[in-house]
């Protein structure tokens, strides 16, 4: 049987798979805007065909920081105050790009437009990159002191290997978006996007090997979870494969799904890699930060499990009939509301 | 200024910030379901318009409520991490509870909602609307919870530092909920209502589509004068648990140095002076505080200084005198807000009652004036609670010098302070632009409409127009 900290680990585990494969599309989406969409209309065709989700992918990140307080508070407290700086950055990107969202077809104005759609642009690049920082510098340890403050300096946090991380997670992001956009649009955007993402498959290709490979050097990761490692990476190259396959044969259903088991392997991977670790200290193993030295007690993590287990499903039944009442694809000639 | 200042500082001003506008998204969006609830039952297309039009309010200001509420819950780990570790165990669960069942709902939905005017029966489109009416609400409940347990703190025990859960309903049951969230949410109707009432006004006044923000503007004042009345009732409930369990900060907010004796009078206003505890001028009324006390007219309420002599002795040597003056002064100016909303509350509903509205010149300057009184009796309100509860964090058990993080440095919290402030006045800035401009383009009636309404009632619009 799973104990309580071992479940509440998967939980968030799935909370962020959940935040990576949702708010992992409307982010490429936005940093599509850039390269797929040739004028203000075509823009605005991508921007709605992520317009009713956005918001509630972004609750996918609330709920697994809600998560973390109620079920790990040690390590929601080193996190958020360790990663202070980044964390403002990113708060201010996620500030503006959800506000873009809603602000930017509100006025007819070019400029007005324009410079709300660098917000959206800029942010949708950058946050998957941030987090990609921050989930490697998780697995590569961190200045952690034995009251479990996290000290960090610039290079601790900014380092070859959390910027090949974020880089992965950006170019991930990326790839997924681009796929959604073959799902969701017609015609000439549609094409462009598969282009595209062709072209952008050989980058996370390499980006993805070159992380799994700097990881086996510079982490203890395979050290300690080769066996589980070892078969989700092979998984995770193949099923990479399966979806470029897939796109070329215009199989765009299942390239996305695909895809989704890329990021589902990819974000389990650092969990597996971490576990029983939340964050792992470079000054002394005995500093790490595990389930059990940061977790709630066992009456809060009970009350918590009753209620997850309660709310779910009503969560996840009432997302998919929200994707099945704008299954149509957006194109042009429809009316644009954002 | 040290770490401590500066995090208490970026706390408040953003706290204050997200609380200007959450409770005119949960006002407003109760306002827009009962319009399109009309326009559902009555089947008269002006209501669905006012439905839309008054929507696009609440969808503009809903995004900044949004993206600052981010922040809120991002902000504890970051600034008060020694705060988070002890109140994780307490804490965490209303916040997910908070997230999961109403964040993901209030999100999915109106996407839904905005999105899906021609994709969905009007029934379910009703629905949805409802169900973020709900959301908004039940957020506020939990997030109220988590406050509560930090003004009067229940169902925990302590352990190894830390405060531990060991009952979730004595939680939920925490009587300072049960005042403290009525009063809260009867604000947030108030708040939506008033500002309805006052952009109305501000139309009325040019005679602009007369028949339909007249419309607004009743159903806007009804739950207005509703609202202000259960909400002043509430207050005083407020009141009255408040001597009970934080006396000092009753004290605080009636600068009253020494026991009052029986019977107490209540303060109208004074000039405090903080280092010699005394007060040199003051206007009383008899009587008065034992009523808000006690709801009688005899009783001794407790001084500041018995008081810091009994948690001197109970809590160890301190200081445990909030910042008097203002918390005197910000529950002065929230009371007189409430005074002020139950007044326009019932002349403006005998005005429009009467038909007397469009005609009333004085009383709709008065309502455009209007719109800022829910905004500084909510920021006087908080500012009362949360400054008067200090110096603790969670009352008797942590203190606010002890909730800060120790790892964050003075220089990381001047960027982020001048970050926010930066975004946030931008934001600030585009919302107004954005609502003046919205009310500017006024809903998108047709010709029909605008001039006449198909509610033979309604002689009071129908009148004017034809006038
Ligand atoms: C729309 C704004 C508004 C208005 C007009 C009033 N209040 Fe209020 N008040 C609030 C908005 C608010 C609030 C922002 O919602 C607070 C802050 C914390 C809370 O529980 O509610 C609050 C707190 C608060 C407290 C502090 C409770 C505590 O610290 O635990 C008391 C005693 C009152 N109120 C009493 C009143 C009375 C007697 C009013 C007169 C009619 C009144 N309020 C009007
Ligand atoms: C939205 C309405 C709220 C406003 C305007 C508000 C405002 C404030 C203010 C002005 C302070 C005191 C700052 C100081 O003197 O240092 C404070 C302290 C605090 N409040 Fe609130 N607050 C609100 C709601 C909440 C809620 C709902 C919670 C938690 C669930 C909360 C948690 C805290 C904490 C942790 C502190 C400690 C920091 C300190 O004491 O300085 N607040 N708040
Ligand atoms: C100080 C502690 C607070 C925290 C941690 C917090 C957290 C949040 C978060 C994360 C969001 C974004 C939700 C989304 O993306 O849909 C949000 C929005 C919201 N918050 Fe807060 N909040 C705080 C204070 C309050 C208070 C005191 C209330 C109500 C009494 C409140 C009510 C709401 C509501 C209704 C929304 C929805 C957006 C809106 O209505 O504008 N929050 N909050």
């Amino acid at each position: 049987m799973l104990s309580l900290n071992e479940l509440w680990f998967l939980l968030i585990a799935v909370l962020f798979i959940g935040f990576f494969f949702l708010e992992g599309y409307d982010f490429g989406v936005g940093m599509a805007t850039r390269f797929v969409a040739h004028n203000e209309q075509e823009r605005r065709v991508l921007i709605n065909t992520i317009g009713p989700f956005w918001d509630a992918n972004e609750v996918w990140m609330i709920t697994a920081g809600g998560a973390m307080f109620a079920a790990f508070p040690n390590w929601y407290a080193t996190l958020f105050s360790g990663f202070y700086v980044p964390l403002v950055v990113m708060l201010l990107l996620l500030i503006a790009r959800g506000t873009a969202f809603e602000y930017r077809a509100k006025v007819a104005h070019p400029k007005w437009a324009a410079a709300w759609d660098w917000a959206i642009f800029t942010a949708s690049l950058l946050c998957p990159f941030l987090w990609g920082v921050v989930f490697s510098t998780l697995v590569l340890g961190l200045p952690i002191d034995k009251q479990m403050n996290m000290h960090a300096t610039f290079t601790s946090i900014v380092n070859p290997y959390s910027v090949l991380g974020g880089l992965l997670i950006l170019l991930l992001c990326l790839y997924h978006g681009l796929v959604y956009l073959c799902l969701r649009t017609t015609e000439e955007i549609q094409n462009r996007a598969r282009q595209l993402a062709k072209k952008i498959f050989w980058l996370l290709a390499a980006a993805a090997i070159a992380f799994v490979i700097v990881t086996f050097f510079v982490t203890d990761l395979f050290e300690k979870r080769g066996s589980f490692l070892y078969p989700i990476y092979i998984l995770d190259v193949l099923l990479l494969l399966l979806s470029a396959l897939f796109l070329m044969k215009k199989r765009d259903g299942w390239a996305f799904g695909m895809n989704a088991g890329v990021i589902l392997l990819t974000v389990s991977s650092l969990f597996v890699g971490l576990f029983p670790r939340l964050m792992i200290s470079n000054i002394k193993p005995a500093y790490d930060l595990t389930i059990y030295n940061s977790a709630s007690g066992s009456y809060s993590l009970t009350v918590m499990t009753i209620v997850a287990i309660t709310l779910l499903p009503f969560v996840l039944g009432y997302s998919i009939w929200s994707y099945y009442v704008f299954r149509k694809r957006v194109s042009k000639e429809e009316h644009l509301e954002y | 200024m040290d770490v401590l200042s500066l995090a208490r500082f970026q706390y408040a001003a953003t706290t204050i910030f997200h609380f200007f506008f959450v409770p005119l998204s949960i006002g407003l969006v109760l306002i827009v379901s009962i319009m399109e609830t009309m326009y559902v039952v009555k089947n008269n297309e002006i209501y669905k318009k006012m439905a839309q039009f008054w929507g696009k309010f609440f969808l503009i200001n809903f995004a900044i409520g949004v993206v600052t509420g981010i922040l809120q819950e991002f902000q504890f780990g970051m600034n008060w991490s020694e705060y988070s570790r002890f109140m994780g165990d307490v804490f965490g669960a209303p916040l997910a509870i908070e997230a999961l069942l109403a964040f993901f709902m209030e999100s999915t939905f109106i996407g839904i909602w905005l999105f899906g005017w021609d994709r969905l029966s009007k029934k379910a489109h009703l629905a949805c609307i409802w169900l973020v009416t709900a959301g908004t609400s039940l957020s506020a409940l939990w997030i109220l919870t988590a406050n509560s347990f930090m003004q009067h703190p229940v169902g925990f025990h302590i352990n190894n530092g830390r405060a531990e859960m060991d009952d979730f309903w004595a939680l939920l049951a925490n009587p300072q909920l049960w005042v403290e969230y009525p009063h809260t949410i009867f604000g947030s109707f108030a708040t939506g209502a008033f500002v309805v009432a006052g952009i109305s006004a501000i139309a009325l006044l040019k005679k602009k589509q007369v028949a339909f923000y007249v419309k607004s503007f009743k159903i806007a004042i009804i739950i207005g004068l509703f609202s202000g009345v259960l909400l002043a009732l509430f207050g005083h409930a407020q009141a009255q648990y408040l001597v009970q369990t934080q006396p000092m900060k009753m004290a605080a907010s009636e600068g009253l140095w020494k026991d009052s004796g029986s019977p107490a009078a209540w303060t109208v206003a004074a000039s405090i002076d903080t280092k010699n505890h005394k007060n040199d001028h003051e206007i009383k009324i008899p009587y008065l505080l034992d009523f808000l006390s006690y709801g009688t007219f005899s009783g001794n309420v407790k001084g500041i200084e018995t008081l810091q002599k009994e948690y001197t002795e109970k809590y160890g040597a301190g200081n445990y005198i909030p910042p008097v003056k203002t918390t005197f002064w910000s529950f002065r100016v929230m009371t007189a807000m409430g005074g002020v909303l139950c007044l326009l509350g019932i002349v403006g509903t005998l005005l429009a009652w009467r038909k007397k509205l469009v005609k009333s010149k004085w009383f709709l300057r008065l309502m455009v004036a209007a719109i800022a009184v829910p905004y500084i009796g909510a920021t006087t309100g908080w500012l009362m609670t949360e400054i008067g509860r200090q110096p603790w964090t969670v009352f008797g058990y942590m203190q606010t010098a002890a909730s800060v993080s120790p790892n964050v440095t003075a220089g990381e919290l001047l960027f982020s302070i001048i970050a926010f402030i930066g975004m946030y006045s931008i934001l600030a800035v585009v919302m107004i632009y954005l609502f003046v401009r919205t009310y500017k383009e006024g809903p998108s009636l047709d010709e029909k409409e605008t001039l006449q309404t198909n509610d033979p009632f309604d002689g009071e619009a129908y009148h004017v127009v034809t006038e």
